[in-house]
């Protein structure tokens, strides 16, 4: 999990061009979108797209993002129990 | 130039139209469809475009390529550079507009033009200018010998109402008598992605306004619209008024307020000297998404407009982008001139907050004053008002 | 009266040139780290810039660096943004087409796609600096300063807007162009360039 998580940190940086930010400036914990890292709907796309691409998870209904985009930890724990 | 704008300003008269899309090739053959609650989306198989089969509307080709032999000209033309000529072309018959001369403007309003230039198995097809929008603007200016440099604008999915604007301006301070004013967009593996990327696409045709709309449906299509600065004999409709505005919000998702809109339709009640107690009719952007028709809705009751008899063509053409302004504004035209509301096709249980008045029947009603309103990525919103004259 | 521009800016060959004086130099040669360098430079402080594409970028900075001058009193409503162009979205439409080209690796990717629009370059300024005027994206074959200016000052006579930025801001495979104003009606000055046609060629080759 923490392997994942790490990995997943530096995935999310790259996909949504958040330059300023380094994997140790995102707490696993905090929420991805609202007052967290300031995320918006466009990146929310983009994080389903991540998932297909480097997981083969496919999310066709948007609004499960809501649940699995909360934090770093919730899509690693979503990614773990989906993983082909 | 600059002191030609002082002067009085001229009336701007609709003089002509053109709609092509898979409901026909002509405005009548549109109206005439669209009052049979006829819908042109399809479910498309075709995975050039996408490897899903998804909802779209399309030009019959077959059809396109016999329409476009009947006027037989020399050179090669690309599917949208086909529709556009044909669409003018239509526009223009029976029409004493000059299109060779200096006094004629050409606006065109795409957003992605030949965009399917892009795809490989269209390589050999392809001149390296020819993807770039002001080549397909001289394109069509060359074909019908026009001697201005021909204006193109791409503003996303407010272009065709944006470029209506911008063409009464043109005649309004006297710089052309006549613009014919030309969009268009195809159905592209281009588009269909990005919209899907975007998961904006309903999986069966859009339902504009309705309360279990999920989505839009992409559509392909030309349009024409002809202003001029002289009336015809009888009964003629003018341009009143125009505006845009951005909502300064968001690159992709509508204001929740309704902010931009609300303001376009603003600028253009002001230059029109009218208020949303004048409306008769507003065709409405209406794309079936959640949060464009909610958007929308929202900025008609700030106008006061609850009541106004409302109505998109999305459900009948889909989103036909670059052209959607101006099929769209065509066909009020139209139903002005038969003093008819359309029904708006896929709707059914009202589903956006503010109670407007969704037209669920085609029926008779006398049309003097109406809005056109349209909106899309980019934040951006645009409306115009037309009257009777 | 014809308006006069308030201030004006080019970015051309790693340089930011503020009403044809050099603001900064970058001694990066390529786009991207000349991008990155006007940005720590100008340091606005807006993390947004890193998720938009070249063009945008680009429109971005240009109306960053002419910022100083806007008025502040006027309302959202009162300042339009007119841009022109050549290519387009050129570079990010290749971009994209990458992303679907290949059917076993088809990602199309919304973050690419929407930039795919030229008017979203209008659109981020506007977001940026809450500019709620007319906005309009033109496409011409090379600069064409003609039809922008008159429709500019047409919409300052009507008083729809009372300012607006305007300008050209291309980018393509081999290179960049960009030469955006400011202008602000009622600010007759005649020691500053008249928007008209002529005057925005002369401003657009001073560089």
């Amino acid at each position: 999990m923490e392997e994942l998580i790490e990995q997943l940190k530096q995935q999310i940086i790259e996909q949504l061009n958040l330059e300023d930010l380094e994997p140790e400036d995102i707490d696993p914990e905090e929420p991805l979108f609202g007052n967290g890292l300031g995320l918006d709907s466009i990146d929310a796309l983009e994080l389903i797209v991540l998932l297909e691409k480097q997981y083969g998870i496919k999310i066709e209904n948007p609004k499960d993002g809501q649940k699995i985009f909360f934090s770093v930890k919730s899509m690693a724990e979503f990614i773990t129990e989906h993983k082909k | 130039m600059v002191d030609r704008v002082t002067k009085k300003a001229s009336l701007v008269y609709f003089i002509a139209d053109n709609i092509i899309t898979s409901l026909g090739f002509t405005t009548s053959e549109n109206f005439q469809a669209i009052r049979e609650g006829k819908s042109g989306i399809e479910i498309v198989k075709d995975k050039n475009i996408y490897p899903e089969p998804f909802p779209a509307s399309l030009v019959n080709t077959k059809k396109l390529e016999e329409e476009f032999a009947k006027i037989a000209v020399k050179g090669h033309f690309t599917r949208l550079e086909k529709m556009l000529i044909l669409s003018v072309t239509d526009a223009l018959k029976h029409l004493d507009v000059d299109i060779r001369s200096e006094r004629t403007g050409i606006i065109l309003s795409t957003t992605k033009g030949n965009i399917d230039l892009l795809e490989p198995q269209k390589k050999q097809m392809r001149e390296e200018d020819r993807l770039h929008l002001w080549k397909l603007g001289r394109v069509i200016a060359g074909y019908f010998g026009n001697p201005n440099e021909p204006v193109v604008l791409s503003n996303a999915c407010i272009s065709g109402v944006l470029a209506i604007n911008i063409a009464a301006g043109l005649i309004g301070q006297g710089k052309y008598d006549n613009v014919v004013v030309t969009g268009g967009d195809i159905v592209t593996k281009f588009v269909v992605s990005g919209f899907m990327s975007f998961m904006s696409l309903s999986p069966g045709p859009c339902k504009p306004f309705d309360a279990v709309r999920d989505g839009l449906s992409l559509g392909e299509g030309a349009g024409t619209v002809i202003l001029g600065n002289k009336g015809r004999t009888g009964e003629n409709i003018i341009f009143k008024g125009g505006g845009s505005a951005n909502d300064a919000n968001h690159i992709s998702g509508p204001s929740r307020t309704g902010e931009g809109s609300y303001i376009a339709i603003g600028s253009a009640f002001k230059e029109a000297g009218v208020t949303g107690n004048d409306m008769d009719y507003i065709s409405a952007h209406g794309t079936a998404t959640l949060y464009n028709d909610e958007m929308e809705s929202i900025a008609i009751g700030r106008h006061n407009m609850e009541n106004v008899p409302v109505n998109s063509f999305k459900g009948n053409w889909g989103h036909t982008l670059g052209a959607a302004g101006i099929v769209e504004t065509a066909m009020m035209l139209t139903e002005m001139k038969e003093n008819i509301l359309l029904k708006s096709t896929g709707f059914e249980k009202p589903g956006v907050s503010i109670p407007i008045t969704v037209i669920d029947k085609t029926k008779n009603k006398t049309l003097n004053t109406c809005l056109k309103m349209a909106s899309g990525f980019g934040g951006t919103n645009a409306a115009l008002v037309v009257q009777k004259n | 009266m014809t308006p006069v521009i308030e201030t004006y800016c080019h970015l051309r060959n790693n340089r930011i040139f503020r009403d044809g004086k050099l603001l900064f130099e970058s001694p990066d040669t390529n786009l991207k780290d000349f991008l990155k360098s006007a940005y720590k430079f100008l340091n606005p402080g807006y993390a947004k810039f890193y998720k938009m594409d070249e063009l945008s970028k680009l429109g971005f900075l240009a109306a960053e660096v002419l910022s100083p001058a806007f008025d502040k009193e006027l309302r959202p409503e009162e300042t339009g943004v007119i841009l022109s162009n050549t290519h387009s979205t050129w570079v990010t439409d290749l971009r994209h087409q990458q992303t679907i080209s290949d059917t076993e690796n088809f990602f199309p990717s919304p973050a690419i796609f929407v930039y795919t629009l030229p008017n979203i370059m209008t659109g981020e300024i506007s977001i940026r600096h809450r500019f709620r005027g007319e906005n309009a994206f033109f496409i011409f074959e090379k600069f064409n300063p003609e039809l922008i200016t008159d429709y500019i000052n047409r919409l300052i006579m009507s008083k729809k807007i009372k300012a607006c930025l305007g300008g050209y801001v291309d980018r393509s495979t081999d290179g960049y162009d960009v030469f955006v104003y400011y202008l602000r009606s009622g600010k007759n000055s005649t020691q500053k360039p008249k928007h008209t046609a002529a005057g925005m060629w002369k401003l657009y080759e001073i560089i």
